[in-house]
C-alpha cells in the first residue's frame, strides 16, 4: 500500500486542524498589530467629548511621544529596569543551579527554597516584599541597618530607590526560574570532558569557567530571551508597590502603555506605545534569529 | 605538608564555604514568606511597630476568617478555577489539533502558517492589552470569564510544543497506523498521543501556573466581583481603605491568594520543576 498516497487523499484537513489555533492568533495577535498601526496616525480621547472622533494627524503621535521628556524617561526606566533585573538573574540563577547540582544532604530544602518564588503571582510576592519595605519595621531596612546602612528607609516612595525596589522584587522572584534551566544543562552535560580535564589537573575555577560555562551558552541564550522577554512584560509588581510613582520614577513601557490607555483614555498615543513596543519585540527576536544562525555554522 | 594535603585541605575549607553560602542564600531566600506566614497567624491588633517583628503571643486564625468576609474570596475562587480550567480544556483541543498538523502532514503554505502562529510567542499578549480591549469590547463580552481566558484560546508555545513532541515519534508506527485503516484522530488518539503525554502535563501546569498568576489583563477585562479573578481582587483588597496597613490581614489575603498552587507545587515538586525545564527546553 502506498502510504504517501493515502496521506494526500486528507488534503484539506491540515488546514482544517489548523483553524481554530490561526483564528485566534489572528484576532488577539494579527488584528491587534495592525488595528494599533492604524490607531496611532489618529487623535482620538475618549475622556474629551471634542476628540473622541478620530482625526487624522499623520506621525503626530509618534512626534508628541518622543519629544515629551516623560516618555524619554519611560524608556530610560524601562532600560534600567532590564539593565538591573536580566545579568543579575542569570548569574543568581547560575550559582544557584552550581549549588544545587551536588549531592549533598538536604539539598532539597535549598532547592525549595530558592524556587518557590516562581509559583508564587507576582501580586502576591509584591504584597509580600510591600510588607518587607515597609519603613518603620520592616524586615529589610532592619537587616540593612544591621548590616551598616544608614540611607533612606521609605524604598518604594522614595523617587530614586522606587526602581531599585522593583528590581529586587523581580530578581527574588525569577532567579530560581532561570536556575531550573541551567541546572538541567549541567546534567546533560557530557561526564568525560570533567574527568580529562581532571587528568590533566584544572582546578575547580578552570573547569567552571573554561568548559562548564561554554558548554552551557545555548542555555545561557535561551534564558536571555525568556528574561528579556519577560522583563518587558511583567509589570504587576509596579501596581502593588509604587503605581509607577513617585513622580513617575518607576513607570515602564508596559506601565505606561497601561496609564496612557486606561487612565488618561488616549486612544492615538497608547496605539503608538503600541507600535514602539511590537518594533522592539520584535527587533529583539529577529536579531536574536540572526545571531543564533550564525553561530550555528 | 606536601601538595596534596594543602589540596586536600583547601577542598575541605572550599567545601564548607559552600555549605554556608548554600544555607545563607536558601535563607535570604525563603525569609519573605515565612516571615508573611506567621504575621499572618498574628492577633490583628498585635502591631508590629510594638517590638517584636517576629513573634507573638497568640496565635489566630481570625485574619483569613475576616479577609474572607471583607471580600468576596469564595466568588475569587471559582472565577480563576474556571478561567484556569477553561483556558486549559480548549488549548488541549486547539494545540493537539494544531500540532498534529504541523506534525504529520505537508501541505501548501506550511511554513508561512507556522510562522504566522508562532508571531503569538515573540508579541506576548500583555503588548497588545489595548487593542485587544477593543475587540473584547466589540465581541460584547466584557467582564465575563470568557473575555479573560479568549485570548489565550490559541498557543503558539502549545502547538510548537507539541508539534516537536509528535515529530519525535517513530515514523515506522505512524506508517503502521495508517496501513491498519486508522482515521486522523485514531492516529492522534492511539500513535502521537500516548507517547507525548510528559509534553502535554508540562504544557497543563505552565499553563494553569500562567493563568492562576496572571493580572494585568483579569484587572482590565473585568469590572465586577462576579468576574474578577484573585489576583485581581487581591490588589482591590490591598486597597480599601479600612485595610490600609494591616499586615496581618493583608499578609493572609495574600497567602490565601497564592495557597492552592503553592500546596500543589509543594506536593508535585519535582513534576513541577521537570515540566518547567521540559516546556523551556523542547
Amino acid at each position: 500500500m502506498n502510504i504517501k498516497a493515502s496521506r494526500k487523499r486528507f488534503k484539506p484537513l491540515p488546514y482544517i486542524l489548523i483553524f481554530p489555533t490561526a483564528v485566534f492568533v489572528a484576532l488577539f495577535t494579527a488584528w491587534p498589530v495592525i488595528l494599533s498601526i492604524y490607531q496611532s496616525f489618529f487623535l482620538q480621547r475618549m475622556n474629551i467629548a471634542r476628540f473622541r472622533e478620530p482625526t487624522f494627524i499623520g506621525w503626530g503621535n509618534y512626534i508628541d511621544l518622543f519629544s515629551d521628556p516623560y516618555f524619554i524617561q519611560v524608556i530610560k526606566n524601562t532600560l534600567l529596569y532590564i539593565i538591573g533585573t536580566v545579568p543579575i538573574s542569570i548569574v543568581l540563577g547560575f550559582l544557584f543551579a552550581l549549588l544545587v547540582n551536588r549531592k549533598v544532604r538536604g539539598i532539597g530544602f535549598f532547592r525549595l527554597a530558592v524556587f518557590h518564588p516562581m509559583v508564587l503571582p507576582m501580586v502576591s510576592a509584591a504584597t509580600i516584599w510591600l510588607f518587607l519595605f515597609t519603613p518603620d519595621y520592616g524586615l529589610f531596612n532592619a537587616a540593612l541597618r544591621f548590616l551598616g546602612y544608614s540611607g533612606p528607609e521609605n524604598w518604594t516612595g522614595n523617587p530614586s530607590l522606587a526602581l531599585l525596589s522593583v528590581v529586587i522584587v523581580a530578581v527574588w522572584k525569577n532567579s530560581g526560574y532561570y536556575m531550573v534551566f541551567y541546572l538541567a544543562g549541567l546534567q546533560n552535560l557530557p561526564s568525560d570532558v570533567y574527568e580529562a580535564a581532571a587528568l590533566d589537573g584544572a582546578n575547580g575555577w578552570q573547569t567552571l569557567w573554561k568548559i562548564t560555562f561554554p558548554l552551557l551558552r545555548r542555555t545561557t541564550i535561551f534564558i536571555t530571551i525568556v528574561a528579556f522577554i519577560d522583563s518587558f512584560r511583567t509589570v504587576d509588581h509596579i501596581f502593588v508597590l509604587t503605581s509607577g510613582g513617585p513622580s513617575r520614577a518607576s513607570t515602564v513601557l508596559l506601565f505606561d502603555l497601561w496609564l496612557e490607555r486606561f487612565e488618561y483614555q488616549d486612544i492615538g498615543i497608547s496605539a503608538a506605545i503600541t507600535v514602539v513596543f511590537v518594533i522592539v519585540l520584535l527587533a529583539f527576536t529577529v536579531t536574536n534569529f540572526i545571531t543564533s544562525e550564525r553561530k550555528e555554522v | 605538608m606536601d601538595s596534596s594535603a594543602i589540596r586536600k585541605t583547601l577542598g575541605q575549607i572550599g567545601h564548607w564555604i559552600t555549605n554556608f553560602l548554600s544555607i545563607f542564600l536558601a535563607l535570604l531566600w525563603s525569609v519573605p514568606v515565612i516571615w508573611s506566614i506567621i504575621a499572618s497567624f498574628r492577633p490583628a491588633n498585635d502591631a508590629m511597630s510594638r517590638g517584636d517583628v517576629w513573634f507573638s503571643n497568640t496565635l489566630t486564625f481570625e485574619n483569613y476568617t475576616r479577609a474572607w468576609s471583607l471580600a468576596p474570596f469564595g466568588q475569587y475562587y471559582i472565577n480563576t478555577i474556571l478561567v484556569v480550567l477553561l483556558v486549559l480544556a480548549v488549548q488541549l483541543i486547539t494545540i493537539v489539533l494544531a500540532g498534529f498538523a504541523f506534525a504529520n502532514y505537508e501541505f501548501f503554505g506550511k511554513g508561512w502558517i507556522f510562522f504566522f502562529v508562532l508571531l503569538q510567542m515573540m508579541i506576548p499578549t500583555s503588548a497588545l492589552l489595548a487593542p485587544n480591549f477593543s475587540t473584547i469590547r466589540i465581541l460584547g463580552i466584557f467582564d465575563t470569564r470568557l473575555a479573560i481566558a479568549i485570548p489565550y484560546f490559541g498557543s503558539a508555545f502549545g502547538t510548537f510544543l507539541m508539534r516537536q513532541a509528535f515529530m519525535s515519534v517513530p515514523h515506522d508506527l505512524v506508517d503502521a497506523g495508517v496501513i491498519d485503516g486508522c482515521s486522523w484522530w485514531q492516529l492522534i488518539l492511539h500513535v502521537y498521543l500516548p507517547p507525548s503525554i510528559p509534553s502535554l502535563i508540562a504544557f497543563g501546569l505552565s499553563s494553569a501556573t500562567w493563568h492562576w498568576n496572571e493580572f494585568l489583563w483579569p484587572l482590565i477585562i473585568t469590572n465586577s466581583d462576579k468576574s474578577r479573578t484573585l489576583t485581581a481582587g487581591l490588589v482591590r483588597f490591598t486597597q480599601l481603605g479600612e485595610i490600609g496597613a494591616q499586615w496581618s490581614l493583608l499578609t493572609a489575603a495574600t497567602l490565601m491568594v497564592a495557597a492552592p498552587l503553592f500546596i500543589t507545587f509543594l506536593i508535585f515538586q519535582r513534576r513541577f520543576i521537570q515540566s518547567f525545564v521540559h516546556s523551556g527546553l523542547k
